[in-house]
């Protein structure tokens, strides 16, 4: 078994593009679910409104920045369309909600009708070569620490990605830290105290709907920068439950949580995946149980186990505090 | 699309290989799967072509497109990249007298499309004279398949409604109780014993049963008395899901399968309709186990006691009634029609590790429509869920029937979030 392999490769995508969006979808997340409580299960609709802003712009021949904002704009919308009807719903109502209309969402987006817009199911190719162009280090350059090689092209993207990351949690911790902050942290622990101190709830709920889907947005199209690619089936429910484990294995409510949390994730789910494939070629007893696509699903089946022990055995996560971890107390 | 050019094939390899996209040759590729499909009645004779009949492409399980096939009989679905691909005809949209010559062959595996190519694919049709359909003749075949679809979203619902009604949780591994009992249906049956259906479905309930009862038991009891909140157990629900269904995966992989002796049962006429036989079964036969399901809510002691806690854990506990145990009744019953409606649903679509979470949200339409925690209410919401979901593809895109109830379901909680049938409360 070529343990150190499977750490390389786990530690390469750990700092990779797929976590850097993770890192920034779940510092969205975190605002709504961890600071405000809202159980907001169709988060994948803004990382995907955020990809397809951007792609759908370039296509129709406007440039990749303004596409960006285009984006961004379009997840900031869809958050108030989404929350003016039902955030005066009960959570698991609006957990529901939340991912029926994120499901019709893409089913819409990948039919026919909308085709000559997104792509259907083909989704749309090529659009960020504006991005790549600024590259400084050479696409088909190798630079390596060790044993870690990245080409420069992913060197760049890791480099931008992480920046915005970290610029992103400053901002989120400006804010939490601020009155505003404390505000959507009281309407967590108990929505009514809050609302009988003459709070705007509702309006809190929704700034920090919208707020939380603008930064998913933007996870959503570092990834579609990444990989010049959007197509309808890269954004599916699972996605969402995915930054659910981000946030809560590194710390729902805390400000490095979600970054923490994106790393880890990607570094186990990397790291087993190398090891089950070994197992599977070398091991007897796994060939004989398992053929290789088999062996390729078991990170997600360890994913669902490890929501599942977290919150049994640590709500808080790495970073958070058992106090304010769990959203009904 | 004619114009465009587009750079999808490099594209994708790019994005595997980590490379730039820079000079990139302009090459304009576009794959698609196609056919005409036609009967020829006769030897000799100019084949008919067969119109409105569903073929679907999947590849590794994941639905690329679906075509209905045209006046001409002929259909296209664009593939986004070269590869290898399934393509299954839906035997039941096939029209009365109209049979596949092989029914083995209703899905064909491993076609290979090349870069640029449109593959031609041949599904041999056999059978009468093919006719063309009416308007009339498609809404009444459509209003069976609805009542179908209604039947096994009704089945798989009461559970999910049942177990919120008593515990408060909103069960999202309901999804897997029904692929697992749709598989565990197949492994009787296509597998070892090789068992009529029928026979076959008798472990996956029991299982279903025994699974249900005993999750209870060892999960989410002892998480309950724990001090867990519903909203925690909702996120822990989610994991057990999640792991559940991609263990289906890893062990059954990610084709569709049929039940070998219903795989492309085709239409017949009846009293002037064209309706699929095992559709018919399937509404029949669903509709008296909902009406046992009534029976025994009404008129058991046991249904009594579930109504009771259902409505105050609190006060059913203070008149003597054993809640947890009426709790572990629920999540068996619930659990056991479950997989009852996974079996109805493979037995009319197919056996897929996806299945259960692909019906979920239309369970939850159902749930919410008829009224959170109510067993009528998801029998109800059910049926109306799904002949409006079937319904829609008079004027819908069949890709996007799923997405019109799923906009039902947004419309109800907006509009009337208690449910038809539901007491109204505070819910806000």
């Amino acid at each position: 078994m070529d343990w150190s392999g499977a750490i390389t490769n786990g530690i390469i995508s750990a700092l990779g593009p797929v976590a850097i969006a993770y890192a920034v979808s779940a510092i969205g997340l975190n605002l709504q679910f961890g600071f405000t409580g809202l159980l907001n299960f169709g988060h994948v609709a803004f990382m995907m409104v955020g990809a397809y802003g951007t792609a759908a712009t370039v296509e129709a021949g406007g440039s990749l920045w303004l596409g960006i904002g285009v984006g961004i704009l379009a997840a900031v919308v869809l958050g108030l369309l989404l929350g003016l009807p039902t955030l005066r719903l009960r959570a698991d109502y609006l957990a529901i909600t939340t991912i029926a209309a994120a499901e019709t969402l893409r089913l819409l987006v990948r039919s026919p009708v909308t085709r000559s817009v997104t792509g259907g199911v083909f989704g749309i190719q090529g659009f960020a070569e504006e991005f790549h162009a600024l590259n400084p280090f050479g696409a088909s350059t190798g630079y390596a620490i060790g044993p870690l090689v990245v080409s420069g092209r992913r060197l760049f993207v890791m480099i931008v990605g992480w920046t915005v990351v970290l610029i992103l949690a400053l901002i989120v911790r400006r804010l939490v830290k601020s009155p505003w902050g404390r505000l959507l942290k009281a309407i967590r622990e108990d929505e009514d105290a809050t609302r009988s101190l003459g709070k705007n709830v509702f309006v809190a709920k929704l700034q920090a709907l919208a707020l939380g889907g603008a930064l998913a947005s933007v996870g959503g199209v570092l990834l579609a920068i990444e990989q010049q690619n959007v197509s309808p089936d890269s954004f599916l429910p699972q996605v969402t439950f995915i930054i659910y484990v981000v946030v809560i294995l590194g710390g729902a409510g805390t400000i490095w949580g979600p970054m923490l949390g994106a790393v880890i994730f990607q570094f186990f789910f990397y790291f087993v995946d190398s090891v089950m494939r070994q197992a599977q070629a070398n091991v007897s007893w796994v060939g004989a149980i398992l053929d290789s696509a088999g062996a390729a699903q078991i990170r997600f089946v360890l994913v669902g186990l490890g929501l599942m022990a977290l919150l049994v055995f640590r709500p808080q996560g790495m970073l958070g505090s058992r106090r304010e971890a769990l959203v009904d107390g | 699309m004619p114009g465009t050019v587009r750079i999808r094939a490099f594209a994708l390899i790019a994005l595997f290989s980590g490379l730039i996209l820079q000079a990139l040759p302009a090459v304009a590729q576009e794959q698609a799967i196609g056919g005409t499909l036609s009967q020829r009645a006769e030897e000799g004779e100019d084949p008919v072509p067969v119109e409105g009949v569903v073929i679907t492409v999947t590849q590794d399980g994941n639905e690329v497109g679906s075509a209905t096939t045209d006046a001409e009989g002929n259909w296209t679905v664009p593939v986004p990249a070269p590869g290898d691909y399934d393509v299954a005809l839906d035997a039941s949209t096939l029209p009365p007298g109209v049979t596949l010559s092989d029914p083995e062959r209703s899905e064909l595996t491993d076609i290979n499309v090349r870069p640029g190519q449109t593959r031609r694919v041949i599904f041999q049709l056999g059978g009468g004279g093919a006719g063309g359909t009416s308007t009339w003749d498609r809404v009444a075949s459509l209003v069976v398949v609805g009542l179908k679809l209604g039947a096994i979203i009704a089945l798989s619902s009461v559970g999910l409604s049942l177990i919120f009604g008593v515990t408060g949780l909103v069960n999202f591994s309901h999804a897997e109780l029904v692929t697992l009992g749709a598989f565990i249906a197949y492994v009787f049956h296509a597998g070892g014993p090789r068992w009529p259906l029928v026979v076959a479905a008798l472990p996956a309930v029991l299982f279903g049963v025994t699974f249900g009862w005993g999750q209870e038991k060892v999960l989410w009891g002892p998480l309950r008395r724990r001090g867990m909140g519903v909203l925690t157990m909702m996120v822990v629900s989610i994991g057990l899901g999640f792991a559940l269904r991609f263990l289906i995966l890893a062990f059954f992989g990610g084709l569709p399968r049929a039940y070998p002796d219903f795989a492309s049962q085709g239409a017949v006429a009846f009293l002037g309709f064209s309706v699929v036989p095992k559709h018919v079964v399937a509404i029949v036969a669903a509709l008296v186990i909902l009406g046992g399901v009534g029976l025994f809510l009404e008129r058991t002691l046991a249904g009594t006691a579930l109504r009771a806690v259902r409505d105050n854990p609190d006060l059913a506990e203070s008149s003597g009634i054993a809640v947890d145990r009426v709790v572990a009744l629920t999540w068996a019953l619930g659990a056991g029609l479950a997989a009852i409606g996974g079996v109805f649903f493979g037995v009319t679509e197919s056996v897929q590790w996806s299945m259960g979470f692909d019906l979920l949200l239309l369970m939850f339409a159902a749930v919410v429509l008829g009224g959170l925690g109510t067993a009528y209410g998801a029998m109800l919401g059910g049926f109306v869920v799904g002949i409006s979901v079937e319904m829609s593809t008079l004027f819908f895109p069949n890709e996007l029937k799923n997405a019109v109830g799923l906009v039902l379901l947004i419309i109800m909680l907006i509009w009337r979030p208690q449910g038809l049938l539901g007491v109204r409360e505070r819910i806000g």
